[in-house]
């Protein structure tokens, strides 16, 4: 158990810069996801948290030791990579007990160890087998026991779940969740499902470009994106938007000559501001063309889901999906009525793309900043 | 790509039993010598069936060349320089791959470079400092400091004059090299977390790892080392520690003897015993190392 501070970290290669200066903190037992697509610098921070990596600038420490200058078997991490890296020439007993061995931990603590470690991630019956003669599920649970049997005080997770099919991925989703709960390590994990960062996470950091863009809870972060990016970046489908300018009123902002109303406190206080709206799919309402407070629409196309279908439709040229049930049914080519309700509105400026009521962020910003200084 | 090709295949077929007979031609030749009498060899023309004086002629010159002792101090020599030369590659690909120090470029292009420069080329200046080992140390503290010391330390008939000479191996060090590199990143790094330091890495990981890279180095080495002539000619001068290939020699007619080359033929197929052991034991791996990686 530990915690793990991040003070200004930096990363660049010559003159390119990967990491901008992230300040983070990880409460000891933690469950952290790391999100953002490919190439944000998630997996760079992991890195530089194991010890794989070296630090360009900033602090990291973990409970409490500065590990900038620590090699990784000093600094009490282990790591679940993302095609395991199993020893392809150990069986699975030898796998797990590697790091045993290194440590000089005498043979029959060792194994007891191991097996300890292969009833835990269920792979009592495989301890004589080659990593080539596992499946991936398999290979992942032999990563995952290497990881374990250490009893690091923190956890880190490169992306482990990406090479295993659907099916088996809910599962592997599962058991870590099931893992951490048991063993309560900090754990960090790295992944660009969002499926995957939603459901695991205690802590979720949303990173786009070497910027951390928003840290709260899996909920905090879908209901209340800090800025445009983690609303576009989460949800399935993605949240709708458009481009508009708050009226002079600051009550409603306009879309194709329509008025949709929107929070007047936040309204008057941004007026004539240049802001992109958006909206959750599953806040958006289909009606009968004509209805009133509606927009007309026409119908695009439809994805069938089975538990209710994605009723996709254009507005003037912009796409809206909108989550229908399955009572509604619409052909493509009709027109229809798009209502979008003021309390499900997101204002974001159009200059920073950063949301407008932002207040809980705002302070948690604040907050950094002096523990910082 | 499968394809019904009647006369093409008979081409191919051709061509290719045509090449084996040109590679294994030579070999029946020796063969049917080594068996054949004094007269028999020497007829003309040439008879290309076997005779009967095999076994007498294998006697002579196992006798004549002393073939016993040099044919050890052939397996020695060549089991020294095989183990020399992959301990050797595999370590300096170990720096070369592994360790980020500025110069491991210009290292790697040295090592690269003497494949051009094979022993034949360099072999006075080798036999220079293999007969004075520490000529150049002494020649550097006495530039250096004044100090005129008297080391001595001479490789001339020894063994450690016949191997230590020709151990370093750029064509090993480039094979070794070529294998590191298809190992992925992460196994280092697992190994890192893992806590094992670099030459622990090494030794359990990397050296298990490149066993048919290993083999198939020894197939070559072992050959190479085994066929050696000029070497072990000049490095040594007493009987002790004569090689099979020098002792070859002695079977070589000249213009003072009988041309007993059914003799010399048979001490040829004998010498040519172990290297063929070798490769036939190892030659699964041997193509495996060559052609693949295995995963």
């Amino acid at each position: 158990m530990a915690e793990i501070n991040i003070r200004n970290v930096r990363k660049s290669y010559g003159r390119t810069q990967i990491l901008h200066g992230v300040d983070l903190d990880f409460k000891s037992g933690e469950f952290v996801v790391i999100l953002g697509p490919s190439g944000c610098g998630k997996s760079t921070l992991l890195r530089m948290i194991a010890g794989l990596e070296e630090i360009s600038a900033g602090e990291i420490s973990i409970d409490g030791t500065v590990v900038n200058n620590l090699e990784p078997r000093d600094r009490g991490c282990s790591m679940v990579f993302q095609n395991y890296a199993l020893y392809p020439h150990m069986n699975v007993a030898a796998n797990i007990g590697y790091a045993l061995k290194v440590a000089g931990v005498p043979r029959a603590e060792r194994d007891r160890r191991i097996s300890e470690t292969a009833r835990v991630v269920g792979l009592e019956e495989m301890l004589d087998r080659k990593p080539a003669q596992l499946s991936g599920g398999q290979r992942q649970r032999v990563a995952m026991g290497r990881a374990i049997i250490r009893e690091p005080k923190v956890f880190l997770f490169d992306e482990p779940l990406s090479n295993l099919d659907a099916k088996l991925r809910v599962q592997m989703r599962v058991e870590i969740r099931r893992l951490h709960k048991r063993l309560s390590a900090t754990s960090v994990f790295v992944t660009h499902d969002q499926v995957e960062a939603m459901t695991l996470a205690d802590k979720l950091i949303v990173m786009n470009k070497g910027h951390v863009e928003q840290v709260g809870t899996p909920l905090e972060i879908y209901h209340r994106p800090r800025t445009r990016f983690v609303g576009t970046f989460i949800g399935s489908p993605a949240m709708n938007f458009f481009d508009s300018t708050i009226a002079p009123s600051g009550k409603f902002v306009l879309l194709d000559g329509i008025q949709i109303a929107i929070d007047p406190v936040l309204g008057r206080d941004n007026a004539d501001n240049a802001v992109s709206a958006g909206i959750r799919p599953e806040h958006c309402r289909l009606v009968k063309a004509g209805t009133a407070n509606s927009v007309p629409a026409t119908v695009d196309f439809v994805e069938e889901l089975g538990s209710g279908r994605n009723v996709h439709v254009d507005i003037d040229g912009t796409i809206f999906a909108v989550s229908g049930d399955e009572s509604q049914l619409f052909e493509t080519g009709a027109t229809v009525g798009l209502q979008l309700p003021s309390e499900h509105i997101h204002l974001f400026s159009r200059d920073t793309g950063l949301r407008l009521d932002d207040a809980p962020a705002l302070k948690h910003n604040t907050n950094q900043s002096t523990v910082a200084a | 790509m499968i394809e019904r090709t009647p006369i093409l295949n008979m081409v191919t077929y051709f061509i290719m039993i045509f090449g084996l007979l040109l590679i294994l031609g030579p070999f029946w030749m020796i063969f049917t010598a080594s068996t054949q009498s004094l007269a028999q060899v020497n007829a003309v023309p040439f008879n290309l069936l076997p005779g009967t004086d095999f076994v007498h002629n294998l006697q002579a010159a196992w006798h004549r060349a002393n073939l016993g002792p040099a044919m050890l101090n052939s397996l020695i020599m060549a089991l020294l320089v095989m183990v020399g030369k992959i301990v050797l590659a595999s370590i300096s690909a170990f720096a070369i791959v592994y360790f980020r120090s500025p110069l491991r470029h210009v290292f790697f292009w040295l090592v690269f470079m003497t494949l051009m420069l094979p022993l034949e080329v360099r072999v006075v200046p080798t036999y220079n400092i293999a007969a004075d080992v520490f000529e150049p140390v002494r020649w550097l503290i006495q530039t250096l400091t004044g100090i005129e010391l008297s080391l001595q330390w001479n490789l001339l008939n020894s063994y450690s004059g016949l191997v230590l000479p020709v151990i370093a191996t750029a064509t090993g060090t480039f094979l070794y090299r070529q294998f590191y590199m298809t190992l992925p990143d992460e196994l280092t790094e697992a190994a890192k977390m893992d806590g094992a330091r670099p030459l622990r890495f090494f030794i359990d990981i990397l050296l298990p790892l490149s066993r048919t890279n290993m083999l198939a180095l020894a197939t070559i080495m072992f050959v190479y080392a085994w066929n050696q002539y000029l070497w072990p000619k000049l490095m040594t001068t007493e009987a002790d520690y004569q090689t099979a290939m020098v002792a070859m020699t002695t079977l070589v007619p000249n213009i003072n003897s009988l041309p007993e080359w059914n003799v010399s033929m048979a001490g040829a197929l004998i010498i040519m015993l172990p290297p063929l052991i070798i490769v036939a034991a190892l030659q699964r791996w041997f193509v495996r190392g060559l052609v693949s990686t295995e995963k």
